[in-house]
């Protein structure tokens, strides 16, 4: 494995402009991380924080109204947002692959699940129909579907939600891609079936040296999964880093108080610790620190100046005036 | 459990109690809609919920806490088995009796997109159960409905707006403000977060709390995410398969489960930190169609620990260390009878 990452995002923005020209929203702004082979980065944030338009910037999937403004994504060393559609498509579902949320809507209800699982195969290595077929039996047997000979003949429809969930999870595994990013894969399951879905995830990484990002809402999933943490608030990182340091000492108040407002299993009947008021609205957003209206130890700074990155540690970094050098 | 028919009104006592509830959906096939078997949605469940205190409902898709909470509601009829409000039979309350339960008796739904008309401003949402239920003078609904929104944390205002003015969480405490206008005994709460941001679920959380210390409130709590519903429950009903297997304090069954399946359940909900570490027991396969459940225990095909008799007797829910459980694991030198008969 080279020293090199294998995706660097820099400063990355995407912006969401009416079709006057007239309203901006700064759906992703000026986000930057790296991401080694065979790691796990969880992106966390809640509803429009930004961390699907990230995910759809990543891969170039963005809808009409959204443009990439500036930054770099870099990935195994080339620059994914100056390639033209065509290298896009060459890239997409072979080097860097998806999941989604709801594997019904995911998959095609008219062709079997061999046709769909082997669709890649054909399409990127020009595999023949019966080599992408015994390939595609191969994959459901990796994604633990019992009688794959029989299942590859049947539609998505005759399976339940866990085990199109792992049909979409052998898609995505096809073609062998370095890069896997899964947008909530688990938020339609139920709980002992995530399990289920979560330790395949994992051992498909381990298997095939697969880099992670996930992006979710659940901070559980990032505990149990994900090696390094950026948490998104109104379209920036407001803090990253590794994943205890994040949930043990998060220097920026934002985590901090989403850390505490998780119930813990075997506590009773308590206050949670709760963030008043709720996330802006990306069409005016507040001055200053997107947060600060929220913020119960917002300074008089954090009101009219937006904070850099500071860096707490190495590899730590909060966007919070607290965070700046020589604040107690 | 507590024993049931306390005085009303005390914490502690019964607000409802259910006894042996069983609903099953016919499956109808063919020309003439002839039955072809049922939907055991629910099949033999006993619980009482009491006032000032909540009862946690937890199980998978399919066990069948959805049905149990639309029984409560009287959302459907129970094929057999009885509801009995603060020690009264339902059965034997007249149409009076049975208006006094469904003011008595009120729910907070999943989605409050879906839960509110969008069509009506919200003092006419939270206001609708009064009018239609009690003739009051309007200065005393009005009254009513300055205290309701106070109540649930919503500025005076807000009477004004429509439900597409507020966010989720904003809609959720107009959904809540809505289910105390008759001040209830009961209210079911079936995922009231789960449509939530993280960072507003806490609030919303909070605000129950708060409302069932000072307004008596029973709760019926139904969620998929575990720690919230132990966060929230005093007691956990733990169901599989339209059974109740596992019944105790919230706290004894969250910390050291005894039924197989509550263990399997409790060690896939997700740590609070990277550091809390679970072992891990993957159940294989999913959960059996109700409308064909295993014989015996219902959970033995999927069991770790299943023994011969599991696959032929049905285990009863028996007291276990210090909580209900319906386990052969736990058969006092397995010289209990098998009870339940099918």
């Amino acid at each position: 494995m080279a020293d090199r990452p294998l995706l660097e995002v820099d400063r990355l923005s995407t912006h969401y402009v009416s079709s006057r020209g007239t309203r901006v929203v700064r759906a992703v702004d000026e986000v930057s991380f790296t991401l080694r082979a065979g790691e796990t980065l969880g992106v966390v944030g809640e509803s429009g924080s930004g961390k699907t338009t990230l995910a759809l910037s990543l891969l170039r999937l963005l809808p009409p109204a959204a443009r990439i403004v500036g930054g770099a994504v870099r990935f195994e060393g080339e620059d994914l947002v100056t390639k033209s559609p065509g290298e896009m498509r060459r890239i997409r579902g072979r080097r860097i692959a998806m999941i989604l949320q709801d594997p019904m809507a995911s998959l095609n209800p008219l062709f079997t699940v061999g046709d769909q699982v082997s669709e890649p195969l054909r399409v990127h290595e020009g595999t023949r129909r019966g080599a992408a077929w015994e390939r595609a039996r191969a994959l459901l047997k990796a994604v633990r579907i019992p009688a794959p000979e029989q299942r590859v003949r049947e539609y998505p429809h005759q399976m339940s939600g866990g085990m199109r969930q792992r049909i979409v999870g052998a898609i995505a595994i096809s073609c062998e891609p370095r890069l896997l990013i899964a947008d909530e894969p688990t938020t339609s399951l139920d709980v002992t079936i995530q399990a289920q879905y979560l330790r395949l995830l994992r051992d498909l990484q381990r298997e095939h040296g697969l880099a992670l990002i996930f992006i979710t809402h659940n901070l559980g999933i990032v505990a149990r999964m994900c090696d390094t943490v950026a948490v998104m608030y109104a379209g920036r990182v407001v803090e990253g880093g590794p994943v205890r340091r994040i949930f043990s000492s998060p220097a920026h108040p934002y985590t901090q108080a989403l850390v505490d407002s998780i119930p813990r299993l075997g506590d009773g009947p308590a206050r949670l610790t709760a963030i008043d008021g709720q996330p802006p609205d990306l069409v005016s957003p507040p001055t200053g620190c997107a947060f600060h209206p929220r913020c119960p130890r917002a300074l008089d700074r954090c009101r009219q100046e937006e904070p850099p990155a500071f860096e707490v540690l190495a590899a730590h970094t909060a966007r919070c005036w607290l965070a700046a050098p020589g604040t107690p | 459990m507590t024993a049931p028919g306390r005085a009303n009104g005390q914490p502690g006592a019964a607000v409802v109690e259910a006894r042996h509830l069983v609903k099953h959906f016919p499956i109808r096939r063919g020309l003439f809609a002839r039955s072809a078997g049922a939907v055991r949605a629910v099949d033999d469940v006993s619980f009482v919920v009491e006032a000032g205190r909540t009862l946690g409902v937890v199980g998978e898709s399919g066990c069948g806490k959805t049905t149990t909470a639309k029984l409560v509601l009287r959302l459907e009829q129970p094929t057999a088995g009885e509801i009995l409000f603060e020690g009264r039979n339902l059965v034997d309350l007249g149409p009076e009796g049975h208006s006094h339960y469904r003011r008595s008796v009120q729910a907070v739904f999943q989605d409050p997109y879906a839960s509110l008309n969008p069509r009506m401003r919200v003092d006419a949402i939270v206001m609708e159960p009064l009018v239609t239920n009690e003739t009051l003078p309007a200065a005393e609904v009005a009254a009513r409905l300055r205290r309701l929104l106070d109540l649930v944390g919503l500025p005076r205002r807000a009477a004004e707006l429509f439900p597409h003015e507020f966010s989720g969480g904003q809609r959720q405490r107009i959904a809540i403000a809505r289910a105390l206008a008759l001040s209830p005994r009961l209210v079911v709460l079936d995922e009231p977060v789960s449509a939530l941001d993280v960072s507003i679920r806490a609030q919303i959380l909070n605000l129950l709390t708060d409302l069932q210390r000072e307004l008596g409130l029973a709760y019926l709590f139904i969620a998929h995410d575990l720690a919230a519903v132990a966060h929230m429950s005093h007691t956990i009903a733990v169901m599989y398969l339209g059974k109740i297997v596992e019944l105790g304090d919230a706290r004894t069954v969250a910390r050291d489960p005894k039924h197989p399946y509550t263990q399997a359940l409790f060690s896939a909900a997700l740590p609070s930190h990277p550091d809390e570490v679970r072992e891990e027991i993957l159940l294989p396969g999913e959960v059996p169609s109700p409308a064909n459940p295993p014989a015996g225990c219902r959970f033995h095909p999927r069991c770790p620990q299943a023994m011969d008799r599991c696959a032929r007797d049905v285990p009863a829910l028996a007291p276990a260390a210090g909580r209900d459980v319906s386990c052969w694991l736990y058969d006092p030198a397995g010289a209990r009878a098998p009870a339940g008969a099918r």
